[in-house]
């Protein structure tokens, strides 16, 4: 593609602050811890929670073992640091005691949910999609958990799954990210509040898909959740998540650990549409997204795949990864990160091969627009065993403007000569011509430039559940509107 | 239908057309035939209101309305169209889904209801047919690794689906081999009617064959040096345009 003119770079000079639809706050009484974090803080977080002892012991133990790791500093990412000490640990929404079903939950919080497009009520709700909508630290409702529990699925919050399941959830916790894994992920273990869990037992296919819609709300409050997505052999599943948060001056931060262990033939469909808050034109504000995400495909021939989309956050920092011990295994990790204004992205996924004949695909497509940053970073380590491994690699990147950046650093390391290992980067500008030839067809910029970024991930978002692609498309529309003109 | 009057525009800082005057009346067809680098192009695309093109002076109205002061997607609104020389390729767009995007778009300024999936599909199909277009064409990303007689005859589709008043061609003929010319000068040709107009850039007389013109103009070195009859196009052809203009 030709490089763009004179005429796009001033264009894109003028870029506009994206618009954020879900910028808006809840009133609702909250119920907080004070600001700080220590051993105190656990205890209280864990006592609201009503937790069995081991989980305390195993958050303080995560707490030491945070306290002497530091913070990364490899990546590609420009921020003012995090006082750990200036944030709530906890914030749950009042509510005098756990609501058994819908009827119960807060009339607001339901008011919420629609607001964001997911209404709760299952007459409402997309056909054959169970949500489990966690706000600041709650989980707050799971929907269609009798035809689940039919099939045998458990869909919870984590919570109550360390209630209801606590042999699951002490057997799996912590097994894929180590408690000591980085530094955020060791923060997480310490304070983490809720999250989901999902559990499918052999030979089952979910019946429906299954969604999280996290939500930040409450100010000065960080998010930590977990999740823990176990699949037995030969069952099927797949997982959407999708989050937003109230528009503010300070940033916030999120720190998130999802753990996903796929059995023998068993295969885990992973899909996020990230859209934390990203921080007004000037950079002012937004979501510091700090996220440990790994799959480890246990069984032979199971499979992970990770598909995102992420336009949201002022920094993300973000890996999903697949551990392929099984042999036969596949990884597959889809991509779009959009970035605009002053948002920095690094992110991209690890493909670890271990088990023999495992394969991994990684397809990453990077938009820049504005003053962004936007780095893909992506790691294939072969290990001696791991023979007839294959991985195909896909980089590409587009950039909107000149003062936008984009970067690919991959890093491959081999230990068995019969790996086969492909590698392939693009980087190209949208061209004033698929722009001019678009409004020659009656589309204005803003189309014509959604139209054409919608072409350029095409692949990866053929890769989300139906339902969701289109969603994803006008969420990507939608970010980079007034990028052009 | 179209009035262009003393029209001045430069590319790169260089004046490229220098005093282009000509008046289209509705359902007539003109033609502009020219050597390579008159500005037969630039024509098109200051019509179009393409960015970096920039007029100089001169006014153009079309139907009335002051066209230069509208962004190329209103004036598709208000009515115009322009076959690219050069189609473009839009990778991971079907043609479909391009094709839905831009008839809504433009039904849509023109204040008409946006076709629903079902009956937009059968509209397609049917005009696709006509022009040898096949199915799994309209399932491709636009554009992308076409023939050239593909993109020609994609932009002739468009053309007809976007129901223009006034139609740029710029060479549609270039890359058809005399099958192909005569089924997409069909598709133009039922296009034609009292209500709309059609300026048909080409360099060779073959295509006027096939869309018989109303007027034939020469374009050279910016400015319309030469007008006449069907005629003219013959003339050209024989002598060449060094004689004539
Ligand atoms: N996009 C462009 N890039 C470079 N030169 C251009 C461009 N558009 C127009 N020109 C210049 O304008 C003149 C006329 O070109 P054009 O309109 O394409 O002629 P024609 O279509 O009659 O062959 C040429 O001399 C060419 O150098
Ligand atoms: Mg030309």
């Amino acid at each position: 593609m030709p490089g763009a003119d004179p005429h796009t770079i001033r264009t894109v000079a003028a870029l506009g602050e994206a618009r954020y639809p879900h910028g808006f706050e809840t009133a609702i009484e909250s119920d907080s811890a004070p600001k700080g974090l220590g051993e105190d803080t656990i205890r209280f977080i864990s006592a609201k929670k009503n937790e069995p002892d081991w989980l305390l012991q195993w958050r303080l133990s995560a707490f030491k073992l945070w306290q002497g790791l530091r913070e990364p500093n490899w990546a590609k990412l420009n921020y003012t640091p995090v006082d750990y000490q200036d944030i709530s640990y906890y914030s749950a929404p009042k509510q005098k005691t756990a609501p058994k079903s819908l009827d119960e939950v807060d009339p607001e919080l339901l008011k919420t949910y629609e607001k964001l497009g997911i209404p709760l009520s299952e007459q409402k709700l997309l056909a054959g999609v169970a949500v489990d909508a966690v706000f600041d630290s709650v989980s707050v409702v799971t929907t269609f958990r009798e035809e689940l529990k039919k099939a045998g699925v458990i869909f919870c919050s984590i919570s109550e799954a360390v209630r209801e399941h606590p042999e699951l959830v002490q057997k799996y916790l912590g097994s894929v990210v180590p408690v000591a894994d980085n530094f955020f992920a060791a923060l997480n273990c310490a304070v983490f509040t809720d999250g989901s869990f999902v559990y499918v037992p052999p030979g089952v296919r979910c019946p429906m898909e299954l969604s999280t819609y996290f939500r930040i709300n409450a100010k000065n409050t960080g998010q930590f959740e977990r999740t823990l997505i176990i699949a037995d052999k030969g069952s099927y599943v797949s997982y959407l998540e999708g989050c937003t948060a109230p528009q503010r001056d300070e940033n916030q931060l999120h720190a998130a650990v999802v753990e996903l262990i796929a059995l023998e033939d068993a295969e885990i469909k992973y899909s996020t549409v990230q859209n934390w808050y990203p921080g007004d034109k000037d950079g002012k504000g937004g979501i510091y997204n700090f996220v440990t995400k790994r799959g480890a495909c246990r069984g032979a021939r199971s499979k992970i795949s990770w598909t995102q989309v992420e336009t949201g956050s002022a920094i993300t920092w973000k890996y999903p990864s697949c551990i392929l011990q099984g042999e036969g295994s596949v990884g597959e990790f889809y991509s779009v990160a959009l970035t605009t204004n002053h948002q920095q992205a690094d992110t991209g996924t690890k493909m670890i091969h271990i088990g023999k004949n495992s394969r991994s695909t990684i397809i990453s497509k990077g938009i820049s627009a504005g003053q962004s940053q936007n780095t893909y970073r992506g790691l294939v380590r072969v290990l001696p065993r791991a023979d007839g491994a294959q991985n195909y690699t896909r980089c590409d990147s587009l950039l909107l403007g000149d003062r936008c950046g984009a970067h690919t650093v991959p890093y491959i390391e081999s230990k068995n000569p019969t790996a086969r290992l492909e590698h392939e980067a693009t980087a190209s500008k949208v061209s004033d011509d698929q722009l001019f030839y678009c409004r020659a067809r009656g589309l204005d910029e803003d189309e014509a430039v959604g139209l054409i970024i919608n072409g350029f991930c095409r692949e990866v978002l053929q890769a989300l559940p139906m339902e969701f692609a289109v969603e994803a498309q006008k969420l990507i529309a939608l970010s980079l509107e007034g990028s052009v003109g | 239908m179209l009035q262009i009057s003393d029209l001045h525009a430069r590319y790169d800082g260089k004046d490229i057309l220098t005093g282009v005057s000509l008046s289209i009346k509705p359902g007539e067809v003109h033609a502009i035939m020219g050597p390579n680098g008159a500005g037969k192009s630039t024509l098109g695309y200051v019509l179009s209101g393409r960015p970096q093109y920039e007029v100089t002076s001169g006014q153009v109205q079309l139907a009335g309305q002051d066209l230069l002061a509208l962004e190329p997607e209103q004036r598709v609104a208000a009515g115009l169209f322009l076959a690219f020389q050069y189609p473009v390729e839009i990778p991971g767009v079907s043609t479909m889904n391009f094709l839905r995007t831009a008839v809504n778009a433009v039904r849509k300024a023109r204040g008409q209801a946006e076709h629903d999936a079902p009956s937009f599909l059968r509209l397609v199909r049917e005009k696709a047919k006509a022009l040898g277009i096949s199915e799994e064409m309209l399932k491709r990303p636009l554009n992308v690794g076409f023939s050239g007689g593909e993109k020609k005859r994609m932009e002739t589709l468009q053309m007809l689906l976007l129901e223009p008043k006034l139609a740029v061609l710029d060479e549609t003929d270039s890359g058809l081999d005399i099958d192909a010319l005569k089924v997409v000068a069909q598709g133009v040709n039922s296009l034609r009617g009292s209500e709309r107009s059609l300026l048909v850039i080409t360099h060779y007389q073959r295509l006027l064959d096939y869309i018989k013109p109303d007027f034939v103009h020469v374009l050279s070195a910016g400015r319309i040096v030469k007008s006449g009859g069907p005629e003219l196009a013959l003339e050209l052809e024989a002598k060449g345009y060094s004689h004539v203009a």
